[in-house]
């Protein structure tokens, strides 16, 4: 008798990368996700934060210190990886590459600011298409609208904290005047959001 | 496909004219800020799309210059990253002083801030007369700038700022004069300058150096051409010779990673290649 075989489940994760952009209030409202998230999170998480460029080990051992999951500074042509949190350097533009490795650049600021949050996203979007969320938190300017447009451009996931709740709310107005948002929320809701988005599969996504 | 996809098959393709009509290479650079700065020379052309430049590239023969000029990011500062030009002076310059001259080569020298800040490190510690500076770079425009030794007035304070934390030992303000809203530097410190043109995607070494700089400029290339680079530094060095990088750049995971110690803390990018001792 043939025997009906079960179909196997997929398990590859559809979300490649989730991209963060944050600036005035960051370290509240990155305190209030990171260290939610558990050590098995695979998805790479890349976080963009306006600051001195003499903060950067700081950032990189507080994080450390509040996460189950490694935290790193982005390197330039170093690959990402799953099951890590990289904080892109102070002083220097990041970008993601075609073959999901880091890039560096000293250009000029872009609206004053070096990182600039929307060429991060903007390269981030080209590299994982679809298979990217983007996230922008708090700040005090509109950097990040832009770059947030372009991944949902991608059919990206495109979430904003409330700008009802932040700390600051003009980035994430800006960002909700540029582009609809798939999720506004407060800044607690979104480490829950994310471990739900990151727990779907291939099949599940390609299904809805 | 939309138009963030179309605008890529556009900078593809001129990225091949760029090879096929000109013979510059941009394929081993990291393809972010390439792609910005032809975005960048798309608008300040006035153009709307990226392949609005393809006529210019296949019919102005001019253009080249207003290309490279346009791919090159000239935004640098003298003594920029204070504390490694002081590890250079407390740390490096010491161990300089065995050599009878010194040869020292800047590579990817942009507009040549960080030349004059070398040839004012040599002229406090007393090496400059014994010393031959190679400055180079792959584009002409930025060289001609390099050369002239003229910057703008609203950058000095930045660079003054930078030359005390270094450990300068003089007043800066005496290695310039001002005239309108620019400053020259002075033309003693470039008597033993060289500037000149050299590709590093593809030109070779051309003699031995007792220390090699070449700073924020590997970052925009991908690992094959920064082996390529760095393999090329490490061939010119002298025995005991050192390399300085920029502030994010780093020779580990290189094909030379093994060919050096550094000098200090790592933080400090200066690497001395072993042997010779």
């Amino acid at each position: 008798m043939k025997q009906l075989s079960t179909p196997t489940p997929t398990t590859t994760p559809f979300f490649k990368a989730i991209v963060i952009g944050v600036s005035a209030g960051g370290m509240e409202a990155l305190m209030s996700i990171i260290p939610k998230l558990p050590e098995d999170f695979n998805c790479p998480i890349i976080i963009v934060q306006h600051r001195s460029a003499s903060e950067d080990d700081f950032l990189v051992e507080y994080f450390n210190r509040n996460s189950k999951i490694e935290v790193l500074e982005a390197k330039s042509n170093n690959r990402i990886e799953p099951n890590k949190i990289y904080f892109a350097p102070g002083g220097y533009h990041l970008m993601v590459e075609e073959d999901f490795s880091f890039s560096l650049s000293l250009d000029i600021p872009v609206n004053y600011a070096i990182p600039s949050i929307d060429l991060f996203f903007e390269s981030a979007a080209l590299a994982y298409k679809n298979r990217l969320i983007g996230v922008v938190l708090t700040g005090a300017n509109s950097d990040g609208a832009k770059g947030l447009k372009i991944i949902t451009d991608f059919k990206g996931i495109a979430i904003v904290e409330d700008p009802q709740t932040a700390n600051t709310p003009t980035m994430p107005q800006s960002a909700l005047n540029e582009t609809p948002a798939n999720y506004v929320l407060k800044k607690e809701e979104i480490a829950d959001k994310l471990m739900e988005l990151c727990g779907s599969t291939e099949q599940i996504r390609e299904r809805g | 496909m939309n138009n963030h996809e179309i605008e890529e098959l556009e900078f593809k393709s001129l990225l091949d004219l760029i090879k096929e009509c000109y013979g510059y290479d941009f394929g081993g650079y990291a393809k972010s800020s390439i792609k910005r700065r032809i975005t960048q020379l798309t608008l300040s052309e006035g153009h709307q799309y990226i392949s609005e430049l393809i006529p210019k590239i296949l019919y102005e023969k001019e253009f080249l210059d207003t290309f490279l000029k346009g791919m090159s990011v000239t935004v640098t500062e003298m003594f920029r990253d204070p504390w490694i030009w002081k590890t250079l002076r407390e740390e490096v310059i010491p161990r300089l002083r065995i050599f009878p001259r010194l040869k020292i080569w800047h590579a990817g020298c942009a507009t040549g801030q960080e030349v004059y800040s070398m040839a004012i490190l040599l002229k406090e510690e007393g090496l400059l007369d014994h010393s031959q500076i190679y400055a180079t770079d792959f584009n002409n425009s930025s060289l001609e700038i390099a050369q002239k030794g003229i910057y703008p007035l609203r950058e000095m304070r930045k660079h003054t700022s930078n030359y005390i934390e270094s450990g300068g030992k003089e007043s800066f303000s005496d290695y310039y004069t001002v005239k309108y809203d620019a400053v020259k530097f002075n033309d003693k410190l470039k008597e033993n300058i060289v500037f000149s043109n050299h590709n590093l995607v593809e030109d070779n070494s051309f003699g031995e150096m007792n220390l090699i700089i070449c700073r924020n400029v590997l970052i925009y290339f991908k690992q094959n051409l920064q082996d390529r680079a760095l393999n090329l530094f490490k061939e010119s060095l002298s025995p005991r010779g050192f390399l300085l990088l920029g502030d994010k750049e780093s020779i580990d995971f290189s094909i030379i990673s093994n060919d050096f110690v550094s000098v200090s803390s790592k933080k400090h990018k200066i690497f001395q290649i072993k042997g010779g001792d």
